[in-house]
């Protein structure tokens, strides 16, 4: 199968790319960016003119709940939800029921990922036994298995030394750890970001000092262990900065930011709405331009959905019961490109950090237009407006900020491996 | 928009002081005024709300608040129904939803709702039908409205008005939703100074917000003070990582005679109660001349009556419309 993508604004970071141009696909690869290249016969030409044309993009975390969670959302639910908002790879979170903490997990995985037919899906491994935080779990088969990264999720780890003998044991095969900075004490009754919004609203804070503490005890151990490490979801300014440093002083580690905390800040949380309730919680105006400026200027490489779908018993509760968390497949791309339009970054910057930076940070072959490389594409309308709704949500989970809003930008195409696997166009 | 206001800006339920004006609060002191003497009457009751049916929903145990509500509601004629659910039957079987939803089919007219979760009110009132008042008697640590109306209420009596005042709320500020609303309550109405006194372990971060000035000592806190109110310190609270020894709390912020002379001369003493004698006050204090722990009491009976007829008059005037 060859397909002739056609006349949409290319923009692909990794190749220094912006320009209209075709895009030629033979079998799962890339052929070019341009001109048809001598020969090419394309069996399937769609016409894309003033739309943007992108690597698909690729998501570093999200709770595809199965299994074990399938009341909220299932692999072939959520698989599809993120082909529909442009992502053409999603890790999966060791979160599930079991863990991933072995590898007949990640075969089941891979097998519903296989059926679903949509984005392709890579496991993330648990890093102690269980998401315990007691024994280290079996990293060596995790790997072999395919898993592309370790990681404790956003379950904290109690003992340092725990944590200090699993990164060591990550660095001896070469394992890249996916850390959450979290403090166990400092995190484990919070449920919003302490400040004047949680003291009004009487809700127990989660202190700015749980991810600082956690991204210095973190850096620490980087620097002992020799481990390859990757920060996920900051959500302090100040972290950002330690982040830089680090990197400046030749430290091995990456971060992202959830596009959640880059959009909105404690306030939004205004009357209790569960929809705010997030974790890592959105922190104050400041810490969001300081997480806005760190992407600017690339301190920050990644943006994350943190895709995670739910029940709407779970939202159905008092704040503080809530499930936290929210299903942002579906509106990742009006989301991203409301901060392009308003100044936060530049389109290109916003674009590498949800393909060239992870790809990078995974170690991955796509992320990029370049020739002979996976053909992993998205293509969006940036100015068509649509309502979210219930119904025009693929994700099983509806639990999102945006519901009954209009929004601007809508992906209309998602290929993975050449394969088209979304398309509304005509 | 003020989710416990109708189009015509009148209470339809009572879930917070904040958003709330002076001219609102101000209605429901004077209203509490009018009721205050149907309960020194030989025969005490109006027949306001006869017909109605109140439900008192506690989730979380309560001795006088309850108590007074149901007076208030039997003082007004209403029928009333006390339903203490332990937090552990809802998280077992039936979710919050399904609750409301059960007592909404028995044709109740008014909730009273205590939830251990600060936003429960909020939460409730969103859920149940037009046609249910919802009341909060305490969520979590956000707020405690009709304890912060009871308590201006004993100050305007006491003191006759707010202009000027300087009012000290010294204790737990951080646990406390009796705090959270008093402050609000107390600066919508225009004193001169709100001011929170403890440990800074006892202190919410950035409660200036709020409109409190932080002490952390006592004697700071006080001085010259027109109203003292102690909070109680919860048992949990005491040797734990937030306070040694309810004897060194004491030592360091109880209210004596000798710190409350550093207070002005005609200050009132005030405690939502129950008191922890030798904790937070002592008991020549708490029994002496200037305290209206007492009063505190009885008012809250008359405030709840207006609150009530307050929010159910609202929704009587939206059925007839």
């Amino acid at each position: 199968m060859s397909l002739c993508l056609a006349g949409a604004r290319v923009i692909d970071p990794a190749t220094k790319t912006d320009k209209c141009a075709n895009v030629y696909i033979d079998g799962a690869r890339i052929v070019k960016v341009g001109r048809a290249p001598k020969g090419f016969i394309a069996d399937e030409t769609i016409d894309l003119r003033g739309q943007i044309l992108t690597p698909g993009f690729i998501e570093l975390g999200a709770h595809l709940r199965e299994p074990g969670l399938e009341h909220k959302a299932t692999i072939a639910s959520e698989s599809r939800a993120a082909a529909a908002g442009g992502f053409t790879s999603v890790c999966c979170t060791p979160d599930t029921v079991p863990v991933i903490d072995n590898a007949s997990v990640v075969e089941h995985i891979k097998q519903r990922a296989r059926s679903a037919r949509a984005a392709r899906v890579l496991c993330l491994g648990a890093l102690t036994h269980g998401l315990q935080g007691d024994v280290l779990a079996e990293m060596s088969a995790l790997k072999a298995s395919g898993c592309v990264a370790v990681t404790n999720a956003d379950h904290a780890i109690r003992d340092t030394a725990v944590l200090r003998h699993a990164l060591a044991y990550a660095a001896s095969y070469e394992l890249t750890v996916f850390l959450h900075p979290l403090d166990y004490w400092l995190n484990r009754d919070g449920r919003m970001h302490e400040g004047a919004v949680s003291t009004r609203l009487g809700i127990p804070g989660i202190p700015e000092a749980d991810e600082i503490i956690a991204v210095n005890r973190d850096l620490t151990l980087v620097e002992e262990t020799g481990v390859r490490a990757h920060f996920c979801r900051l959500s302090s300014g100040r972290s950002i900065a330690l982040i830089a440093r680090a990197r400046r002083a030749g430290l091995p580690v990456t971060a992202d930011v959830a596009l959640s905390n880059l959009l909105f800040t404690d306030r939004d949380v205004g009357t209790f709405d569960p929809n705010y309730h997030l974790r890592p919680p959105l922190r104050d105006r400041g810490d969001r331009t300081r997480l806005r400026t760190g992407i600017k200027k690339r301190d920050v490489a990644a943006i994350c959905a943190n895709h995670e779908p739910h029940d709407a018993d779970a939202k159905a509760t008092p704040f503080s019961l809530s499930a936290p968390g929210v299903s942002s497949f579906d509106t990742f791309i009006p989301a991203l490109l409301s901060l392009v339009e308003r100044n936060a970054f530049d389109l290109s910057t916003a674009i590498a950090a949800v393909s060239q930076a992870p790809s990078e940070i995974l170690g991955l072959e796509a992320g990029s237009l370049a020739a002979d490389t996976p053909a992993d594409i998205c293509v969006f309308d940036p100015a068509r407006e649509w309502v979210v709704s219930n119904d025009s949500i693929t994700s099983a989970g509806k639990n999102t900020p945006f519901l009954h809003q209009t929004v601007r930008g809508k992906v209309t195409l998602t290929v993975i491996d050449g394969r088209i696997v979304y398309n509304t166009n005509g | 928009m003020n989710q416990q206001l109708d189009e015509q800006g009148r209470l339809k339920h009572f879930l917070t002081i904040e958003g709330l004006s002076r001219a609102l609060l101000t209605e429901v002191l004077d209203s509490a005024e009018r009721f205050a003497p149907v309960g020194e009457r030989a025969v005490k009751n109006v027949p306001l709300l006869r017909g109605k049916t109140v439900v008192n929903l506690f989730f979380e145990p309560s001795t006088r608040t309850r108590t007074t509500f149901e007076l208030a509601a039997k003082r007004l004629s209403a029928d009333i129904i006390n339903l203490n659910i332990a937090a552990s039957a809802t998280s077992k079987g039936e979710s919050l939803t399904d609750t409301l939803r059960t007592l909404e089919a028995m044709q109740c007219d008014m909730f009273v709702v205590r939830h251990q979760n600060s936003g429960a009110a909020e939460f409730i009132a969103d859920q149940v039908a037009p046609h249910i008042s919802v009341i909060n008697a305490g969520d979590g640590r956000h707020q405690h409205p009709t304890q912060a109306m009871l308590d201006m209420f004993t100050i305007r009596r006491a003191k006759q008005h707010f202009d000027g005042l300087v009012v000290a709320i010294v204790g737990d500020i951080t646990h406390s939703r009796v705090a959270r609303s008093e402050i609000q309550a107390l600066n919508t109405l225009g004193v001169a100074e709100v001011r929170v006194v403890g440990p800074k372990t006892l202190i919410p971060t950035q409660v200036e917000a709020l409109g409190a000035k932080v002490f952390n000592r006592i004697e700071d806190g006080i001085a010259g003070a027109d109203v003292v109110m102690m909070l109680r310190l919860q048992q949990e609270r005491m040797n734990s990582p937030l306070l040694p020894s309810a004897q060194e709390y004491f030592q360091a912020y109880g209210l004596t005679e000798r710190r409350l002379k550093l207070a002005a001369n005609d200050a009132v003493v005030m405690h939502p109660g129950p008191i922890n004698r030798g904790v937070e006050i002592d008991s020549a204090v708490a029994d002496g001349s200037q305290s209206v722990i007492l009063h505190q009491v009885t008012h809250g009976i008359a405030v709840r009556m207006a609150v009530m007829s307050l929010v159910i008059g609202t929704h009587a005037a939206a059925g007839a419309s």
